[in-house]
């Protein structure tokens, strides 16, 4: 028999998009204030594990129907791509480009192929902790 | 012609031994095999002109250009005497072997490809010049001597015998191996030719001595000198054949053969004259002295090899005299080497012939024990003539060959009294006492062997088989040794003209120019002089003590047995393999525990004394920011902490305060200025203590026992050094900053050319990304471990593998 956790589950349902949203800004923000894919990814596994501890893991699979090992190599696949890309451009390995462009929507940004390499940081970060709260939590 | 390639002529050949084997059954394959080395004999033979007028032969090829590494073939007399000896018995062995190998029991592709790597591999070794090569020969015959003593591998003593002999011999060669390298490092080259033209510059090197003495043991452990020679009697499980060609006439003489060679660059020394002159001679002694307390006839041969090969190379030892003495070449002293490389021929036949004697008798009764055998002379006298022509040479009588070496043997040794370098003045007189008294042992063992074998009463009852006489074709090697033994005791100077006297001017090329130089002429008679003198005694004192033999030959089972030499290998064998086990039993504990002390150890060591012994320990606080209050409660905070782990009696306690630690540290993050670390350190640190609970809850019932971590004094002192060590090597390190940091580049060009404002985002991403790349491989590795780990239950399919 499970005790009420209604307003663990309630709560939770808010929160989660909170940390959810901190994790992208952290994410985003991290070229220029601290923060960057590997905290991001931490921070978005931990939302995910708050579902978890709120529901149960078969409901939090519904809920994200992703494959966290999948996740880990694509994650990896896209740092080694954002890497390898350079040498197409003749210039060395991990050589990064940066441009300002004028979106619409968002005015003057700045774009950083770097972002994509943190990008896999972040997948690969959280599809290793998922996989690991994941399997020892499904184990017997 | 490019007679290098000739010495893997046999090698060559062995490649279609098991194909002639397997598909020509009806023939015995020994009568294919037999063409090489009667090929090479014939081209050897050819070869007798040109050193007999003192010229040599060189052919080579490179090998390892870029190391100087070739194999030259050199030819001269000592090479080409030692090339003809190893042909020539060996083709007569091979013909001994087709009748004494049954061709339808034995293995015979492995004998005869054993035997063809062998000849190849003793080719090798007397002609090679160059150092490397002649090791590598050298080695390869130890090799090949092991598999032919193995040969019969199923039994104990085969096994026994060709381990023994492989250790022994391989010891020696990685020695000489060591000779060799000195020698070619003094010299400069690898060629033994340039090395003894330049002897007396090398005798004033500091690695002489041990060259020396390293060449030494090489040849000594291959000729089994003194105490060496064990292998040698458990190396008769070898097939009789094998014992005749490797265990008396080829293989034991590389080591003479080494000796020989390198005289002309050692001669110089007085240690080498001593060593190997009294090394020889004292086996000489031992070995016939031993002689007679063999049962068996192959071990009473094989100690009478020991002797004979000792006299051989007392021979040469005292050869390097001459170089010391003005004018030897028409003094006494000249007599040495020839006498060396005379019996050396001598020896090759008759005991060549002896062994294939040992064979005949076995082969023919079934046994070799000397008890058991008796009155064989009627049943089998062509062997027993030829017996008796062996072992008379053996003994030094005349008419045989033997008898003319014994003699210039005893003139030789006397020589040496007159010799008055190296306290030879005080000691000299003990080797042609020596001499004698080996000679009169080795005129007993003669007898012995020859007389209680073929003459007293035959004991049919004894014998596992009906005795009677051997095959003609075992008979014809045998029978043509023995006819060689006549034949060289009647004409000795024309054998002197063509073989020794090239091979003497080899060894002492300090005396003479050419082989025509050696002023020596062998007759049968010399007068009445003192080796007259001694034969006699020999003869008279030798058949009187044999004539008494059955009286006091029991002494010799009084012998204790663990005072013996092969006691001694046995138990070093024994103790050093038991003392390794054990040694290893001792640090091997199987414990983690016991090898991180070990590591911890020798860091606090290592470190320590490096700090120390270099003077790299310096405290400056010049440098040093200033402490802070919040520093100080935080650490404080820290060391609550790591005290609290340490005496903590329950796990779940020390769990949270490793999770204070952490947080401590994330403070310390957050006080000097690293928001990047102070988040993922809080993060991390929150899920591993996490993990840490997990692991905690799920402990077995009986192990979660509240226990404090028991005080152990040794861990403590370890943790303590390991926590001194770097600690200092921190502060060491803080003090003495040699080169100003690179961040300032980073700063610089953060914004300008990585388009970034976060330095440590930036550096993570772009300046440093290959880490980062390969770290977020770890963490997916990690996270498939643990996926591995978990899912996949294998361990309870058992015990289909022995191994597993």
């Amino acid at each position: 028999m499970r005790t009420n956790d209604v307003m663990l589950q309630t709560a939770t349902k808010v929160v989660t998009f909170i940390i959810l949203m901190f994790a992208v800004h952290i994410f985003f923000a991290g070229h220029y204030t601290p923060g960057g894919g590997f905290v991001g990814g931490l921070l978005t596994a931990s939302a995910i594990v708050l579902l978890m501890l709120a529901f149960d893991i078969e409901t939090v699979k519904k809920i994200i129907p992703f494959n966290y090992v999948m996740m880990t190599a694509i994650g990896l696949l896209l740092a080694l791509a954002t890497a390898g890309a350079s040498i197409f451009f003749n210039v060395p390995f991990f050589t990064h480009a940066y441009d300002y462009f004028y979106l619409p929507l968002f005015g003057k940004t700045s774009l950083h192929s770097a972002a994509l390499f943190d990008l896999g940081v972040y997948l690969v970060v959280v599809g290793v902790t998922m996989t690991i709260i994941q399997t020892i939590g499904e184990d017997e | 012609m490019s007679f290098v390639f000739l010495i893997f002529l046999p090698i060559l050949a062995a490649l279609f031994v098991p194909l002639l084997f397997k598909k020509m059954r009806q023939i015995h394959t020994g009568w294919f095999v037999l063409i090489v080395p009667v090929i090479l004999f014939i081209y050897y033979a050819t070869l007798l002109p040109t050193t007999a007028e003192g010229g040599q032969l060189v052919s080579s090829f490179q090998w390892i250009p870029s190391l100087d590494i070739a194999i030259v073939a050199y030819i001269d007399g000592l090479s080409l005497l030692f090339s003809l000896l190893i042909t020539g018995i060996g083709a007569l062995v091979v013909l001994y072997s087709v009748f004494y190998l049954d061709k339808n029991r034995e293995q015979l592709h492995n004998f005869y490809v054993y035997l063809m790597m062998f000849m190849t591999a003793m080719l090798g070794v007397v002609q090679s010049d160059h150092l490397i090569s002649l090791y590598l020969f050298w080695e390869l015959t130890s090799i090949s001597s092991f598999l032919l003593i193995g040969y019969w591998y199923t039994r104990d003593r085969s096994r026994f015998g060709a381990l023994k002999s492989m250790m022994i011999t391989v010891f020696g060669g990685l020695m000489m191996l060591g000779g060799f390298v000195l020698l070619s490092i003094m010299g400069n080259t690898y060629s033994i030719r340039e090395l003894a033209a330049q002897a007396p510059e090398l005798a004033s090197h500091s690695f002489f001595t041990w060259a020396l003495v390293l060449v030494l043991l090489g040849a000594f452990t291959k000729s089994a000198q003194f105490p060496f020679y064990i292998w040698l009697p458990d190396a008769m499980e070898a097939p009789t054949p094998v014992s005749a060609y490797l265990h008396s006439a080829t293989m034991v003489k590389a080591g003479l053969y080494l000796v020989a060679r390198f005289t002309p660059v050692f001669a110089v020394s007085g240690t080498w004259m001593w060593l190997v002159a009294g090394v020889g001679l004292f086996t000489m002694f031992w070995g016939s002295f031993f002689a007679l307390k063999q049962k068996d006839l192959k071990g009473i041969l094989a100690f009478s090899t020991v002797s004979q090969l000792g006299l051989i190379m007392s021979l040469l030892g005292a050869s390097a005299a001459g170089y010391h003495v003005e004018g030897a070449a028409d003094s006494v002293f000249k007599y040495a080497a020839f006498a060396a490389i005379f019996h050396l021929i001598n020896h090759a036949t008759f005991k060549g012939s002896l062994f294939m004697v040992a064979g005949i008798v076995d082969h023919e009764t079934g046994t070799r024990d000397i008890r058991k055998l008796g009155g064989l002379m009627s049943l089998m006298p062509i062997t027993f003539t030829i017996a008796m022509i062996g072992s008379f040479s053996m003994a030094g009588l005349p008419p045989f060959n033997g008898f003319l070496s014994k003699e210039m043997f005893l003139t030789a040794m006397l020589s040496l009294t007159e010799f008055n370098f190296f306290s030879m003045d005080v000691w000299g007189l003990l080797f042609p006492i020596l001499a004698w008294i080996g000679s009169v042992f080795t005129f007993i063992y003669s007898l012995f062997f020859v007389f209680h074998t073929f003459a007293g009463k035959h004991k049919p009852d004894l014998l596992p088989k009906k005795a009677h006489e051997a095959p003609i074709g075992m008979l014809v090697s045998p029978a043509f040794l023995a006819l060689l033994v006549l034949v060289i005791f009647f004409i000795p100077n024309q054998v002197g003209d063509w073989l020794i006297k090239p091979a003497v001017a080899a060894i002492q090329p300090f005396l003479y120019a050419a082989p025509a130089d050696v002023d020596i002429h062998v007759s049968a008679w010399h007068g009445v002089n003192p080796e007259f003198w001694m034969t006699l005694g020999i003869f008279l004192i030798g058949g009187l003590l044999f004539w008494t033999l059955r009286k006091w030959q029991r002494a010799y089972d009084r012998f204790p047995d663990n005072l013996t030499l092969n006691r001694l290998y046995d138990n070093f064998i024994y103790l050093s393999e038991g003392g390794a086990n054990r040694f290893s039993a001792l640090y091997m504990t199987g414990f983690i525990r016991s090898y991180l002390v070990y590591m911890f150890g020798f860091l606090v060591v290592i470190v320590l004394s490096t700090l120390f012994l270099t003077d790299a320990f310096v405290i400056r606080t010049a440098g040093s920011s200033p402490v802070g209050f919040y520093e100080i409660v935080i650490l404080l905070a820290l060391i609550a902490g790591t005290i609290t782990i340490l005496i903590a009696k329950s796990r779940l306690i020390a769990i949270i305060a490793l999770g204070a630690v952490g947080y401590s540290v994330a403070l310390f993050f957050v006080i000097f200025r690293a928001p990047d670390l102070a988040l993922t350190q809080l993060v991390i640190e929150t899920i591993s203590v996490a993990l840490f609970l997990l692991a905690f809850y799920h402990l077995p019932k009986n192990s979660k026992t509240e226990e404090r971590l028991g005080f152990k004094l040794g861990n403590a002192v370890i943790a303590l050094g390991v926590g001194v060590t770097m600690t200092l090597v921190a502060l060491s390190a803080h003090s003495q900053k040699v080169l100003p940091s690179i961040s300032e580049f980073y700063k610089e060009t953060v914004y300008s050319e990585a388009g970034g404002g976060n330095i440590v985002n930036v550096i993570l991403v772009d300046y440093r990304g290959f880490d980062t790349l390969f770290e977020i491989a770890v963490l997916g590795i990690a996270g498939i471990a643990i996926i591995t780990m978990i899912k996949l239950r294998l361990s309870r399919k058992e015990g289909q593998h022995e191994n597993k």
